[in-house]
C-alpha cells in the first residue's frame, strides 16, 4: 500500500460571519493569534512597567507618567514590580509559546484538522482575556495594584487593606484573575493532551511528532497538573481576604502597630509550598516550547537532523517530571529542615542532567551543519546561550549554603530573568520569524530581524549580567531605593548603565513592533516553504486553510528532521512524501 | 542488524507507526458532520480523564492543606459532624447504582427505561444537594462558621468545591437527557457515547465525596 495516503475528513465547514471568524472563533489558528497578540500586548505592558522601575532606581525623584502624584512611592514601585511580573509569567511566558504558537501549529504538525475540542479551546482563550481584564483592572481600583509580588506571599498577600496600599480591592482581584486564569491553563492543557494522543494522523508514531510538539504535550500535561493546585491556593486565599478564615494567616500578627486578633494559627509557609507546588512546574511551563522551538529551528538551519532525537524527548520528559520534585528550592530561606534543604538540592541539581543533555545535542545539531544564520537561527542559538547562562546561576542557587545568602539579592533576578524570562522570549522571537510566513503569508524584514537581535542579544546579557555582581555584593532585590545604604552608593553607576541599556534594548523591541506590523501588510509574498522545512506545516498553502489539509488529511513516512540524507538531489526529505515520490526524487 | 532494517523499511513502507485512524477533526460542538466516529469517542474518554485528572489534583491540593494545617499549633478544634452526612453519602452511593442501570438501559435501546433511571439519578443528585444545604445549615444553627475554626473552614471549602462539581454533574446528566441526539451513528458523539461520559463523572464525584467524607471524619 505504497499509493499516496491521503484520508478525507469532513471537518467543519468555516463559518462566514465575521465574528464567528475572528472574534469567537472555533478554529485553532485565529485562537493561536488571538492568544499571541494577548501576549504582545501584555509584553509592552509589562516592559513598559519595568522601565518606569528602572528610571526610578537611579533617578529617584524623576517625574513619570501614569504614576499617581508624578514622583513614584516605594509602594508604587512594589506595586509596579507585582504587575511586571504576573503579567510577564502569565500572560506573556505562559501565553505566547504555548498557547499561541502551540495552538496554531500543533494540530498542524500532526497532521490533524483542529484541536480535539475546539469549543473549549475557544472558551479557553476568551477565559484568559477575562483574566487579563481582571488582573489589569487592579490598576485602576482605589488603593491600586497589589505590592506582594507575583508570587503573593502570604500574610501580606492575606490580610487586605491594612497590609498596604493595593492589598484591598487590588489584591482580590489579583487573586480573582489569577483563578480564573487556572480555569483557562487547564481547559488548553486539556485540548493540548487529547489532541496530541488521540488525533495524530496516519503514520505519526510518537518517536516522529516534531520535538515543538513534544515540547507543547510535556510542557500541557505539567500545566494540566499544576494549575488546579493553583487554583486551590487561590480558593484558600481569596477566603482568607474576603470570609476571615486562617489559612495562611497566623496568631500574634502585628501589622501597622495593630495586632490582628481576628486570625490566628494559620500558617505563610503552606502557601509557600502550595504556590511554588504550581509555580516551579510554570516555570518550565514557560520555558519547554522554547527548548522544542529551539530544536526544530536549529535542524532546520543546520540543515541536519537533530543530534540524538530519542534523547531529546527523554530529556523533555526528565526535565518535566523532575520539576514537580524541586519546589522547595524556592524555600531554602523559610527555615525547612536542612534535610529536605538536601533533597531539595539534589533533585534540583540532577535537573542539570537533563538540561545539559538537551543542550549538548543542540551543539551536536549545530556541529558540522551547514548553519544559515537566518534570524530564527540567531534567535535559536541565543536561546542555547541564555540557557546555558541562566542555569549556570542555578546551580549555585540550588545550594542551600549559597542561597541563604544571594536568595534575596539581585542574583536571583539576574538567574531567572535570564532562563525564564529572556531565554523564553528568545524562543518566542524564533519562533515568530519562523512561522510567520506561515501564519500570515508573508515574510519578515530580514534586515530589521538581524538589527534586532543584534541589539537584543548583547543589550540582556548587559542588563542581566551585571546583576549576578550586585546580588553577590549583597544588593537586595525589590527595593525600591539603595539611598539608604552606604555600601551600595559605589555601585550605583551599575544601575545607571543598566538603565540606559534597558532603554536601547527596549528601544530595540519596537524594531521588532514596527517589523511586526508593516511585514503584516508589506511584507514579501511567502511560498510554501520557504525555509526548505520538512515537517507537515509546510506542506500547506501559507497561511493554511480552514480545515488545514483541505479535507486531506496526511499520511506520514518518517521522522521529522530528515536533513541531508545521502543520496537525495534536495537537502531535505518532508515527512509525507510517500516511498515512490522519495525514489523518484533521487 | 538485518531484522531491525526490514522492519524499518516495513514501518516506513506501510507509513504507520503511530498506527491512529485517520481523525476527523474535532468536536465538541456539533459544528459540522464528523468524520470517524470512533476517533472522537476516544478523544472524549481521554479529555474526560484528563479533566477528572486536573480535579483530582485540586482536591489534592485542599487536602495536604487539610492535613498541614490541621497539625499546625492548637488551635483546631474538630466540629461534630451532622449526621445528614451519612444520609447524603448513602443517596450519593445509590445514584452510582442508578446510574448504571441507566446507562445499560440506553445500551439495550430500552430508551423509556432509560430515561426512568437517568431521572432518578438527577433527582438523588438534587437530593444530595440538598442534604448538604441542610448539613450546613445545621452547623450554622450550632453557631459553627466557615471562619469559626480551620476544622470548620475546610468542611465548608471542601463540601462547597464538591457540591459546586456536582452541580456541574447534573447539569450534564440533564444536558444528555434533554439534548436531541441524532439517530446517525456517523455523528460525532452519540447519546451512548455521552451518558458514558456523564457517568463516568458521577462515579468520580461519588468516589471523591466518600474520600472527603473519611478525610473529614476520620481526619476531625
Amino acid at each position: 500500500m505504497a499509493s499516496h495516503e491521503s484520508v478525507v475528513a469532513h471537518g467543519h465547514a468555516a463559518p462566514t460571519g465575521w465574528i464567528r471568524k475572528y472574534i469567537f472563533s472555533l478554529d485553532h489558528k485565529v485562537i493561536g493569534i488571538q492568544y499571541f497578540l494577548l501576549a504582545l500586548f501584555s509584553v509592552f505592558v509589562a516592559i513598559f512597567l519595568s522601565l518606569l522601575m528602572r528610571i526610578h532606581l537611579v533617578w529617584p525623584n524623576a517625574k513619570l507618567p501614569f504614576i499617581e502624584g508624578g514622583v513614584m512611592t516605594s509602594e508604587q514601585y512594589l506595586a509596579l514590580m507585582t504587575m511586571h511580573g504576573t503579567i510577564m509569567v502569565f500572560m506573556v511566558l505562559t501565553t505566547a509559546p504555548q498557547s499561541g504558537f502551540g495552538n496554531y501549529f500543533l494540530p498542524i504538525q500532526i497532521g490533524a484538522a483542529d484541536m480535539a475540542f475546539p469549543t473549549i479551546n475557544m472558551l479557553s482563550f476568551w477565559t484568559t482575556f477575562l483574566s487579563l481584564v481582571v488582573i489589569l483592572a487592579a490598576f485602576f481600583v482605589p488603593g491600586g495594584a497589589p505590592i506582594s509580588g507575583w508570587t503573593a506571599y502570604a500574610p501580606l498577600s492575606a490580610l487586605g487593606q491594612i497590609a498596604g496600599p493595593g492589598q484591598g480591592l487590588g489584591q482580590t482581584l489579583w487573586v480573582v484573575g489569577l483563578a480564573i486564569f487556572c480555569g483557562a491553563t487547564l481547559m488548553g492543557a486539556l485540548n493540548f493532551i487529547t489532541t496530541v494522543i488521540d488525533l495524530r494522523t496516519r503514520g505519526m508514531s510518537l518517536m516522529r511528532m516534531p520535538l515543538t510538539v513534544w515540547a507543547w504535550f510535556v510542557t500541557a500535561i505539567l500545566g494540566l497538573l499544576a494549575f488546579g493546585v493553583l487554583l486551590a491556593a487561590c480558593l484558600l486565599l481569596l477566603l482568607d481576604r474576603v470570609a476571615g478564615t486562617s489559612f495562611f494567616i497566623p496568631a500574634g500578627l502585628v501589622v501597622s502597630d495593630v495586632v490582628q486578633k481576628q486570625h490566628a494559627g494559620g500558617s505563610p509557609l503552606l502557601w509557600q509550598h502550595l504556590f511554588w507546588f504550581f509555580g516551579h512546574p510554570e516555570v518550565y511551563i514557560a520555558i519547554l516550547p522554547g527548548m522544542g522551538v529551539a530544536s526544530h529551528v536549529l535542524s532546520t538551519f543546520s540543515r541536519k537532523p537533530v543530534f540524538g532525537y530519542r534523547a531529546m524527548v527523554y530529556a523533555l520528559c526528565g526535565i518535566g517530571f523532575l520539576g514537580f520534585c524541586v519546589w522547595g528550592h524556592h524555600m531554602f530561606i523559610s527555615g525547612m529542615s536542612p534535610y529536605s534543604a538536601l533533597a531539595f538540592s539534589l533533585l534540583t541539581m540532577s535537573i542539570g542532567v537533563p538540561s545539559a543533555i538537551k543542550t549538548f545535542n543542540w551543539l551536536g545539531t549545530l556541529w558540522g551543519g551547514r548553519i544559515q544564520f537566518k534570524s530564527p537561527m540567531l534567535f535559536a542559538i541565543g536561546f542555547v546561550s541564555l540557557f546555558v547562562t541562566g542555569g549556570v546561576s542555578g546551580l549555585f542557587l540550588a545550594q542551600p549554603s549559597l542561597d541563604l545568602m544571594l536568595h534575596d539579592t539581585y542574583y536571583v533576578v539576574a538567574h531567572f530573568h535570564l532562563i525564564m524570562g529572556v531565554a523564553a522570549i528568545f524562543g518566542i522571537f524564533a519562533a515568530t520569524y519562523f512561522w510567520f510566513p506561515k501564519m500570515f503569508g508573508r515574510t519578515m524584514n530580514e534586515g530589521l530581524a538581524k538589527l534586532h537581535f543584534w541589539i537584543t542579544f548583547p543589550g540582556v546579557y548587559a542588563i542581566f549580567m551585571p546583576m549576578h555582581f550586585l546580588g553577590m555584593l549583597g544588593h537586595p532585590r525589590r527595593y525600591s531605593s539603595n539611598e539608604n545604604f552606604a555600601f551600595l552608593q559605589p555601585v550605583h553607576g551599575v544601575h545607571v548603565f543598566i538603565t540606559i541599556v534597558a532603554f536601547i534594548t527596549i528601544g530595540a523591541q519596537l524594531i521588532f513592533l514596527f517589523n511586526f506590523l508593516w511585514s503584516l501588510k508589506w511584507g514579501k509574498k511567502a511560498e510554501i516553504n520557504p525555509w526548505h522545512a520538512t515537517t507537515l506545516e509546510w506542506t500547506v498553502p501559507s497561511p493554511p486553510p480552514h480545515d488545514n489539509f483541505e479535507g486531506h488529511l496526511p499520511a506520514i513516512y518518517r521522522g521529522p528532521y530528515e536533513y541531508s540524507v545521502p543520496g537525495m538531489t534536495e537537502d531535505y526529505l518532508p515527512q509525507h512524501l510517500t516511498p515512490e515520490q522519495v525514489s523518484k526524487a533521487k | 542488524m538485518p531484522g531491525a532494517a526490514t522492519h524499518e523499511i516495513e514501518l516506513i513502507e506501510r507509513g504507520r507507526g503511530g498506527g491512529t485512524p485517520p481523525p476527523a477533526g474535532g468536536g465538541d460542538d456539533g459544528s459540522g458532520s464528523g468524520g470517524s466516529a470512533e476517533v472522537s469517542r476516544r478523544a472524549y474518554f481521554t479529555g474526560i480523564s484528563l479533566g477528572l485528572a486536573a480535579i483530582l489534583m485540586f482536591f489534592m491540593a485542599l487536602t495536604s492543606a487539610y492535613i498541614v494545617r490541621k497539625g499546625l499549633g492548637g488551635d483546631w478544634r474538630p466540629i461534630q459532624l451532622p449526621r445528614v452526612l451519612w444520609f447524603n453519602t448513602l443517596v450519593l452511593l445509590v445514584s452510582s447504582v442508578t446510574i448504571e442501570i441507566a446507562r445499560r438501559k440506553e445500551r439495550a435501546a430500552q430508551l423509556a427505561a432509560f430515561r426512568n433511571w437517568w431521572g432518578v439519578t438527577t433527582g438523588l443528585g438534587c437530593l444530595f444537594l440538598l442534604g448538604q444545604v441542610q448539613a450546613w445549615r445545621q452547623l450554622r444553627a450550632a453557631g459553627v462558621f466557615v471562619a469559626s475554626n480551620p476544622s470548620s473552614s475546610f468542611f465548608y471549602v471542601l463540601t462547597a468545591a464538591h457540591g459546586a462539581h456536582l452541580v456541574g454533574g447534573i447539569l450534564a446528566l440533564a444536558y444528555v437527557a434533554a439534548r436531541a441526539w441524532p439517530a446517525t451513528a456517523g455523528s460525532r458523539i452519540t447519546q451512548d457515547t455521552a451518558a458514558e461520559l456523564a457517568s463516568v463523572y458521577w462515579h468520580f464525584m461519588d468516589g471523591l465525596w466518600v474520600f472527603l467524607f473519611l478525610l473529614l471524619y476520620l481526619g476531625r
